[in-house]
């Protein structure tokens, strides 16, 4: 169906046609309309679920855990300040090795009260296991959301997956949507190790070092192997439903001089710079990152390299600058925009790329 | 692209007016975004969004800064709020209004929405609905078609009063 | 006397300190339940008392959560067997510190959201896994690892909380009367929704009395009357008759405390305090059964 909605309202969409048996959830702004929905469909019976209206983001997340070690689909949403409250069972879910699919609208974190755009939120939670993808149009807000189910139910990854949106500038903002079902795209989830009363066994008991150790590597390892089925999972996506879609959005990549990289719709205005940029003579491209975790190979070698980050880690640097810097040892022009949902258009972009200096880090709108 | 910033008060429909018109230019066969600028405003308080249609994919998420139309559907915010602020010098004006003037040196149209809206009992919680009429004054003012406009409006109101306002607000609207 | 089944959930490798009251009380909860049960553990002894990975003791699947999502957990798994049309019992089996302490807020909105499950916790009045520390539930005037001078506030009072929710079924049991145990735990499964059980589990290590001590303390705990055996349907309680004995004919509360390390030095305010608070306890319940004059 083509109609038009908003990225909270595209990723519910996509939650009803996977449907999950389980939906837990908990209010918070700029979410609220993904769960408001979903609680429709459910009231409305279009969607077939338990939603339980849990008290809490931390409970939220331990429903969804105690629901899918049954062996069912299960999905949640949050941002922000929920996001850190379920810190513990984010952790908890990708170590029980729990295909549960969340959706992070991307926000602020206090103090002061912020509600607006920002991925600090979600690159806190970098290190728990889940894979983590940002997307930047309703469009891809559906599709990943879709798609996130398969790679997280896969039986080489069975790691939960977090699909990011920028909070209001994507979660409130109306584009053209087509949804579609997906049929045998997804098939049923089967969890080797769902729980079963015949034969009992204890999940998550005291472990000593040894095996604590190999279960991690467990992880690493699927988290690894992860790339090759969101690969799988993307292509037979694009053959089946003519969308195709990357471990990163390539745009007038090919002969680029210099690159901006950035996440989420920062990434996507950038495209719009690069063409202000082209008109100029300057041979810019724009490399979106879509998946975070598992990070991705980028083919920067002998290009300047512009790095957006609405994060950042204080004392140390951007979070997107420092995975580039550490991975590929090159030196790039660091620019710090968008923290609180501090407006960044496409000319900000384009004067980045002019203004870059390799090897500093600029706040955008601080006066040194 | 065409970019349209819209004025109103929280509460008002100025968000789902934005919609409504950014569905009514996708039936057009357009692309479109329509997004509200949110603060931590309440009801009653002078809010602003936006929409962009063009005929290519539109990337740009940040605010649109030197719109090609102006929709004022309260026109007490002027007391406040600079509606003006970056309107292309080409630009033009809407305003919720029985009477208006032109305003600066910009084309400036008027119908009385508030009107159409109390004469078709459009009133949702005390507050006349402005966001389906307004449609009419923009599908006579040439920026999405009437059937288009038509199909938005049912598409997201089936009440036939809804259409009917925005039928309304077409004939009335002066070129 | 009620016929209780001779198998058996709890393999003789579990690694319980001995005379631990707590898994006395599951041994019993297990053979209640039977086969078709889930457990859900948040940390507490029972993390540990499972034996360590590969290995469990337990005869019936466990899960494993953090601290305070155990009521959480159990509402997920509830409703995700009851979407497979699977009667499963879920019983989530937590200690005083993740119930009355960390495990509050998730027990309260499970509660109120009328999940199907069992709650049980199992109370040594204090955070035993981590070595007696004083938890809301640790008397007045206990001695603990955080409380050297013994502890200086009441005992959180868990069953009135649980009570507001108006839960078709909860009661308190002993550890030190497995028959009573098993036929509350029998009931609480056989009604659909919310259901509670507080245990009292005495614990010779935090409470400091000799191992072999732990059904005479229980016993005590009862006949003394700071520990009443009752059940609430909805709102309809009653005294069940083992403690409407202690009520006619208690045992002095010294009897009960002296044998104690914790207790030791209790002073006279503190032993006041103590008797006030099962003089209230007690008035409290006789009202409810009462009901309004």
């Amino acid at each position: 169906m083509l109609t038009i909605a908003t990225g909270n309202k595209a990723v519910a969409a996509a939650v009803k046609e996977v449907k999950p048996s389980v939906v837990a959830a908990y209010p918070i702004t700029p979410q609220t309309e993904i769960v408001e929905t979903i609680a429709d469909y459910v009231d409305a019976g279009t969607l077939s679920a338990a939603y339980i209206p849990v008290e809490s983001e931390h409970s939220a997340m331990a429903a969804c855990i105690g629901a899918s070690i049954t062996g069912v689909r299960t999905f949640t949403a949050t941002s922000s300040h929920g996001l850190l409250y379920m810190h513990e069972m984010v952790n908890w879910a990708a170590a029980a090795r729990l295909p549960i699919v969340m959706a992070n609208v991307n926000r602020a974190l206090g103090p002061g009260w912020n509600i607006w755009a920002e991925h600090t939120d979600s690159l806190q939670e970098r290190d728990t296991g889940w894979l983590q993808v940002y997307v930047s149009t309703v469009q891809e807000a559906f599709d990943t959301t879709m798609m996130a189910f398969r790679i997280a139910e896969d039986e080489r990854v069975l790691l939960p997956v977090m699909v990011n949106l920028d909070g209001f500038t994507l979660s409130h903002t109306f584009q053209s949507l087509e949804t579609v079902i997906p049929g045998d795209y997804l098939p049923p989830i089967s969890l080797p190790h769902a729980i079963d009363v015949e034969k009992p066994c204890g999940y998550g008991p005291m472990t000593g070092p040894d095996d604590y150790f190999r279960f991690r590597w467990d992880i690493e390892r699927s988290m690894r192997d992860s790339g090759a089925v969101i690969n799988e999972a993307q292509r037979i996506f694009a053959e089946k439903f003519k969308r195709s879609y990357g471990m990163t959005e390539e745009y007038r990549c090919e002969d680029a001089e210099v690159l901006v990289i950035a996440m989420g719709t920062l990434g996507k205005e950038a495209e719009v710079a690069v063409d202000v940029l082209r008109n100029e003579g300057i041979k810019a491209g724009s490399l979106r990152i879509r998946w975070f975790r598992p990070f991705p190979d980028l083919d920067i070698r002998g290009r300047d390299v512009v790095v957006i980050d609405r994060d950042y880690s204080f004392g140390f640097g951007g979070i997107l600058a420092d995975s580039i810097r550490a991975r590929y040892s090159c030196s790039v022009s660091s620019v710090i925009a968008g923290l609180g949902g501090q407006e960044v258009t496409y000319n900000d972009i384009a004067a980045f790329v002019r203004d870059r200096k390799p090897g500093t880090e600029h706040w955008f709108g601080v006066k040194a | 692209m065409y970019e349209i910033r819209i004025h109103s008060r929280g509460g008002q429909g100025g968000v789902t007016a934005a919609r409504l018109i950014a569905l009514a230019a996708f039936r057009d066969g357009k692309y479109a975004t329509a997004f509200p600028f949110y603060g931590a405003e309440r009801r009653g308080a002078p809010v602003v969004s936006f929409v962009r249609i063009d005929d290519l994919p539109i990337k740009i998420y940040s605010q649109i800064a030197s719109p090609d139309l102006v929709v004022v559907l309260d026109s007490s915010v002027m007391d406040s709020v600079d509606v003006l602020h970056g309107l292309k010098a080409e630009g033009s004006v809407f305003l919720n209004a029985a009477h208006s003037e032109s305003i600066g040196d910009h084309r400036t149209y008027h119908v009385d929405l508030t009107g159409i809206a109390l004469r078709n009992s459009l009133v949702v919680a005390g507050s006349p609905i402005l966001n389906t009429p307004v449609l009419g004054a923009l599908a006579k003012m040439g920026v999405i078609t009437v059937e288009s406009a038509k199909k938005a409006i049912s598409e997201m109101f089936p009440d036939e009063r809804n259409t009917r306002a925005a039928e309304e607000a077409f004939q009335e609207l002066a070129l | 006397m009620t016929e209780i089944p001779t198998q058996e959930f709890l393999r003789k490798c579990s690694t319980a300190c001995a005379g631990c009251g707590a898994v006395l009380g599951l041994r019993y909860v297990l053979k209640a339940a039977g086969p078709d049960t889930v457990l859900v553990v948040p940390a507490c002894c029972t993390s540990v008392m499972q034996g360590i990975y590969p290995n469990t003791a337990f005869g019936v699947p466990v899960f494993n959560v953090a601290f305070a999502s155990a009521a959480a957990t159990a509402s997920g798994m509830s409703a995700a067997f009851r979407s497979m049309g699977r009667q499963t019992n879920v019983i989530a089996y937590g200690g005083d510190g993740g119930t009355v302490d960390i495990g509050i807020q998730a027990l309260s909105g499970a509660l109120e959201r009328e999940t199907d499950f069992l709650y049980i916790c199992y109370d040594n009045e204090a955070y035993g896994n981590t070595g007696m520390q004083r938890s809301g539930s640790t008397p007045r005037g206990a001695r603990t690892t955080t409380t050297p001078g013994g502890k200086t506030h009441s005992k959180k009072d868990l069953d009135r909380i649980v009570a507001a929710h108006n839960i078709p079924y909860m009661a308190t049991a002993c550890s030190a009367y497995p028959q009573d145990l098993f036929k509350k735990v029998r009931k609480a499964l056989s009604i659909r929704g919310p259901t509670f059980i507080h245990i009292l589990a005495p614990c010779p290590p935090g409470w400091r009395y000799s191992s072999e001590k732990t059904v005479e303390m229980g016993k005590l705990a009862v006949k003394t009357g700071i520990w009443v055996l009752y059940e609430r349907e909805y709102d309809t309680l009653s005294i069940n008759a083992a403690s409407k004995a202690a009520r006619k004919k208690p045992l002095a509360l010294e009897e009960y405390l002296k044998p104690q390390g914790r207790f030791k030095g209790l002073d006279e305010k503190a032993l006041t305090d103590l008797r006030q608070s099962m003089e209230r306890n007690w008035r409290n319940l006789e009202q409810e059964v009462a009901g309004p004059c």
